[in-house]
């Protein structure tokens, strides 16, 4: 189905299913229990995961086909971010050119940025990659601040021109919209002690998701995934058999640029704002963990990779003292405290740690990222034959 | 003219704490081939030396003190440090004056076991693995350290200062018959940058004169053919990083009176180091120190304001920006060696 | 049987819930039953304390939570009142607010906008806050500023300085207690004459982004006034940590006063480098070179150590101050946590008492009747005299502090002494000077 064999496809409908359902599965525990804390299933959380999922999965075109490990990609995400405010900006608060001007406008920034960096390869390249993010991230924190905002990044005010919009009511600010349908309106719908948000920009990002998601499949069993598969495995090999690797590895380029640029438009849709510390160094570290802690060189594994990662960020950091001695509330005083003291380290303000200790222990013990880890599950449970005939792409990581 | 001077001056000193940082760090990867992420925190580690040292010499006893009053209006209670007890108020205030100095003895041995223990508990099983996979544990170690400094030193900066006989500045202009306090440089960058060009010189020399520097030196060029020789080229490589550990380790203590350390400062290193490491060539000693020294002065360059009239926000991509020149014009950095890291 | 879910997680957390069943759905953003975004209808109100937890702000971020952490405590009746007892307006009972109980959450702005913004959108979007407040930087408050416009709830800043936050970035839902740069350069200006003379050439480093501008521009013009002359100003990257490249030319260009327009982990290093220089122990132009460092902070000082000695800046407020607020506040402080609050404690824990007390008189949470309670509201007894929340920038108009590094500290507290208290008529500007618009106030819903 859509030019997918079977397993692709319930892949693809696995995820399209989970994204649907995310308000659910992400909500598991009910409103003002202890848990609740653990809940995830909110609009700017949900939205982040498909967000930083696209991201991650345009730079794994990259990065897990070719090997070229780039160490700048925030940058062509800030440059779609800013690119789609100027659009709300000026044109119109509809999400539908904001998002299209952002894909282009990373799509020309990457193919510059690409056609210089792709004539050196290994950490040459990182570092090159590395060196144009960090111009662009200087130069829009300072010099530039006239078109970026600098350190206060831009939001659209009352004041901007929007030529294709009617004039505001009097009153009103702009809003995100997709013709009419507000990017912040959500549906609610509590049910026993549950509460399920379904949130209109969530919808609009995940359906694009899917789409990058689909398009990404057809990409790695396509002819010319295969094609950057044999740039990463032997690239001299390739030069022998007469054929030039570089329109390849460019094409490779600006496909995950303009992913990387796709992505900064949503989170401008989503979130009306745009700073330039989306384009500074350790965002570009962060998409590169994403895809190793997920699984470089899988479909999957990116997206899970992201989740994780904003999961962490999003929630852990939220936990403080009080809340922590409320769930060791029913211990007797002395050990509640020796809980807290315990735990406190690693939650709230020491979320880093944490984010840092998973690392270590997923890249020591799973190479192959989350994606490993559930496959060494699933072995576990199904004795029957070693998964070695695994669907292509997903049970073979980056080797 | 005398600007020019100035700025040679300055970069000399950035350049000695890029090239002290990226030397270590090609050490570790000539020697062993593994990207090592954790070098900045390395760094940090060694400037914590420092401070912990200081905050050793300072243990202290608390005397109320009746006749002042702390914030809340009670007896204020004032410090006494044991070495002052122990060794008198001046002998103990001039111990406590000269903590960074001191550091260094301290330090060495701190870093060189932590080098080792980094080196046979974790890095050992990650020679084989993808450099990717290197990358990331060493980053995830370089935030386990840093966060372990921040949750017992806090992220605030710490000042530890020189010890009072480095204060001032020393007028270089006087001595080239230049009018008085046009060329002035602090004593401590002085110190800093002799320091640097002594181990610098040092390891150099280790690495050349000495055979076990000879064996390293060997099975960098070729591993496999040293072991087949009987050498255990394993173990020589393991002190070889702890010896890196603790050339960054010493950079950092030295560097905690220029600027006052805090958990972070490993980070805002780490890029930069890189880059000077892949700009000198990866693997290639004198071309780290050389790129160092290079993107420490062509730093100091941009940062003058006659340069920024004409090319404002210079001085925020400069580093960058020569990268990228060098790198397109000479593939693999200035002294690089074909076929490193290039795959 | 179905329910109607009109009011957000109130009802769900007092526990209200019928029970399961086929919900009949409602669109929170159309008409609802809620008059405004996330209206506390069970005994307890939340509030959002969005503060740096990580990064190189994560101490004054703790010391900001310090202080809400106590401001919640007495709020809700406990402690010993702290500012309660002082502040002028008494419509604050220690017991909650409007009756209803202070619980509150806590985010993580890592003093980046994005962070900042998802932080305080998970407040707002998951636990149900009906305010938010903290930050330390203007980047962080004018983000999160707008997105409490955008959702309807209203933003108390923390500790921003830049006079975009009440200028051009203004929002109708968004109030600053906290000063600005020009406050900051009307203060400290007639203090510089007195003490170093009216015929000074100044030499300034900023920092290359928005409040590094605004900062120079406020010291440059009310120095000027003054007679000063300005012989460069130098912009540094953010992300630089040793400033001896810039700091060395300083000398060869005939200035003899520098001056810092820097803040954070740049002013502690580009402090620590000027005087590494020797700066301050040379004679140009047969006069004393001196340094200036237009806003200091304490934790900022004891990052630089001895550096600070001697050398003038402006601050918010500082606890060694002796009216009966600040007394009242430093005792309470002092009392739970062991040592003295920073100034960006106090911005905090005074903008955490003033949106209480601005509820209680309003008679609701509702934001535009909160920023009514606010605007234009005149009090005393906080800590920095007589004050004024214009209405027209939602600005607190109060004295500033110039103060200097103390050249004999008892503690690693008393690092800065008050040289002057510059009354609130010598720094008050007209509102319109820095554009931007304030637009009408949000409810959301």
């Amino acid at each position: 189905m859509f030019g997918l064999d079977k397993k692709d496809f319930r892949l693809l409908l696995l995820v399209a299913v989970l994204v649907v359902l995310a308000p659910f599965l992400l909500n598991p525990f009910p409103e003002g229990s202890a848990m609740a804390q653990f809940n995830a299933g909110y609009p700017d959380l949900m939205q982040r995961f498909v967000i930083f999922g696209i991201f991650a999965i345009g730079f794994n075109i990259l990065f897990g086909l070719t090997g070229y490990l780039s160490f700048g990609h925030a940058a062509f995400l800030g440059v779609g971010s800013y690119a789609a405010i100027w659009m709300m900006k000026l044109l119109t608060m509809n999400v539908i050119p904001a998002i299209f001007v952002s894909v282009i406008v990373a799509g020309i920034f990457s193919l510059a940025v690409g056609w210089i960096s792709l004539r050196r390869s290994g950490i040459y390249f990182s570092i090159l990659t590395l060196a144009f993010a960090q111009m662009s991230y200087s130069l829009a924190y300072s010099v530039l601040t006239p078109i970026t905002g600098g350190e206060t990044g831009l939001q659209p005010k009352v004041t901007d021109p929007r030529i294709l919009d009617g004039t505001l009511a009097n009153g009103a600010t702009p809003k995100a919209n997709l013709f009419g349908l507000e990017m912040g309106s959500s549906f609610e719908w509590s049910v026993g002690g549950w509460l399920f948000t379904f949130n209109a920009g969530y919808y609009v990002a995940a359906i694009v998701m899917l789409v990058a998601f689909y398009m990404s499949i057809r990409i790695f069993r396509s002819p010319f995934g295969m094609m950057l598969r044999a740039v990463k495995s032997n690239q001299q090999r390739l030069n022998y058999t007469g054929l030039n690797a570089k329109p390849y590895t460019l094409a490779a380029f600006v496909i995950s640029g303009m992913y990387a640029g796709l992505a900064g438009g949503l989170m401008v849709a989503m979130d009306t704002q745009v700073g330039a510390e989306r384009m500074f160094w350790t965002a570009s570290g962060e998409v590169v963990l994403m895809s190793i802690l997920g699984g470089v060189g899988t479909l999957i594994g990116p997206v899970l990779g992201a989740g994780a990662i904003k999961y962490m960020e999003n929630i852990l950091s939220k936990i403080n003292k009080e809340i922590l001695h409320q769930w060791f509330a029913f211990m007797p005083d002395g050990i509640e405290d020796i809980l807290v003291s315990l735990v406190y380290p690693f939650i709230g303000k020491g979320w880093h740690l944490t984010l840092g200790i998973i690392f270590m222990l997923v890249v020591i013990f799973l190479p192959g990222g989350l994606v490993e880890g559930g496959q060494r599950v699933a072995r576990l449970f199904k004795r029957k034959k070693p998964a070695e005939d695994g669907p292509d792409g997903k049970t073979t990581p980056a080797e | 003219m005398e600007a020019i001077i100035l700025q040679i001056l300055n970069g000399l000193d950035k350049g000695s704490a890029y090239a002290l940082i990226a030397l270590g760090l090609t050490l570790i990867f000539g020697t062993l081939g593994v990207v090592n992420f954790a070098h900045g925190a390395l760094f940090m580690i060694g400037a914590f030396c420092a401070v912990t040292l200081s905050r050793i010499l300072t243990l202290s006893h608390t005397v109320v003190d009746d006749t002042q009053t702390d914030f809340l209006g009670n007896p204020l209670k004032v410090d006494v440090p044991y070495v002052m007890d122990w060794f008198g108020e001046t002998t103990g205030a001039a111990i406590i004056d000269w903590a960074v100095p001191l550091s260094i003895l301290f330090a060495i041995p701190v870093m060189i076991a932590i080098g080792v223990i980094m080196e046979r508990g974790l890095i050992k099983h990650f020679y084989k693995r993808p450099h990717a996979d290197q990358i990331l544990v060493t980053f995830g170690l370089a935030i386990v350290l840093q966060e372990i400094i921040k949750y017992y030193y806090g992220a605030n900066p710490i000042p530890t200062p020189a010890p009072a006989a480095f204060k001032g500045s020393f007028d270089f202009g006087a001595m080239l018959g230049f009018d008085p306090n046009i060329i002035i440089y602090p004593y401590w960058r002085i110190i800093y940058f002799a320091f640097a060009a002594v181990i610098i010189g040092a390891v150099f020399a280790f690495l050349q004169f000495t055979t076990f520097g000879m064996v390293v030196r060997a099975g960098m060029a070729d591993r496999e053919t040293v072991q087949l020789l009987g050498i255990n080229i394993d173990r020589r490589f393991t002190l070889m990083f702890g010896i890196a550990a603790a050339v960054a380790g010493l950079a950092g203590v030295m560097y905690t009176p220029i600027n006052s350390p805090n958990y972070h400062m490993g980070m805002d290193f780490l890029v930069l180091s890189f880059v000077v490491v892949v700009v000198g060539g990866m693997g290639s000693l004198p071309g780290a120190v050389a790129a160092g020294f290079l993107l420490g002065i062509l730093e100091s360059f941009a940062s003058m304001r006659e340069v920024l009239a004409v090319l404002p926000g210079l001085n925020q991509i400069i580093i960058y920006l020569v990268a990228i020149i060098i790198l397109l014009t000479r593939p693999r950095g200035l002294m690089g060696r074909k076929g490193v890291m290039e795959e | 049987m179905s329910k109607m879910n009109l009011t957000r997680r109130g009802v769900l957390k007092t526990g209200a819930i019928a029970g399961a069943g086929v919900a009949a759905p409602t669109i929170f953003t159309a008409q609802s039953a809620a008059a405004f975004t996330n209206e506390p209808t069970g005994s307890s109100v939340t509030l959002g304390f969005n503060v740096p937890q990580t990064g190189p702000y994560a101490d004054e971020g703790a010391d900001e939570l310090r202080a809400y952490e106590l401001a919640v405590e007495h709020l809700n009746g406990g402690g010993d009142g702290g500012l309660m007892n002082t502040f002028s307006s008494k419509a604050l009972q220690g017991n909650g607010i409007m009756g209803k109980k202070v619980e509150y959450v806590t985010g993580d702005t890592q003093t980046k906008s994005d962070a900042a913004r998802a932080s305080a959108r998970s407040m707002i979007e998951k636990d149900g806050a009906v305010m938010i407040t903290g930050g330390s930087s203007s980047g962080v408050a004018v983000a999160v500023q707008a997105l409490c416009q955008e959702a309807g709830v209203i933003f108390m800043a923390g500790l921003t300085h830049s006079n975009d936050t009440t200028g051009k970035d203004k929002k109708a839902n968004g109030f600053r207690h906290f000063f600005n740069s020009y406050m900051s350069g009307a203060a400290l200006a007639p203090i510089l004459a007195n003490n170093y003379g009216t015929d000074r050439k100044a030499y300034h480093l900023t920092a290359d982004y928005n409040w590094g501008y605004t900062t120079e521009e406020a010291v440059r013009t009310s120095t000027e006034a003054m007679g000063w002359e300005t012989v460069a100003a130098v912009k540094t990257p953010l992300t630089q940590t040793d400033f001896s490249s810039y700091i060395a030319p300083v000398l060869q260009s005939g200035a003899d006063v520098l001056v810092l327009n820097h803040y954070g982990g740049n002013m502690v290093n580009s402090l620590t480098n000027a005087v590494q220089f020797g700066l301050r122990d040379k004679l140009v132009n047969n006069k004393n070179f001196e340094i200036v460092v237009p806003l200091y902070s304490r934790l900022m000082a004891k990052g630089a150590g001895a550096n600070v000695k001697g050398i003038f800046g402006s601050t918010n407020w500082h606890w060694s101050l002796q009216d009966e607020g600040s007394k009242a506040f430093v005792k309470s402080f002092g009392t739970k946590y062991g040592f003295p609050p920073s100034q960006a404690a106090h911005t905090c824990y005074v903008q955490a008492m003033l949106y209480a007390d601005a509820v209680e008189r309003a008679g609701s949470f509702n934001p535009c009747a909160v920023a009514e309670a606010l605007e234009g509201f005149e009090f005393d007894g906080m800590g920095n005299g007589p004050t004024l929340y214009r209405a027209e920038d939602h600005q607190c108009f109060k004295d500033v502090l110039v103060v200097k590094g103390k050249e004999n500290p008892t503690s690693e507290f008393d690092l800065l002494e008050i040289v002057e208290v510059t009354p609130v008529s010598q720094v008050t500007y007209d509102a319109s000077i820095f554009g931007g618009e304030l637009g009408s106030c949000n409810p959301g819903a």
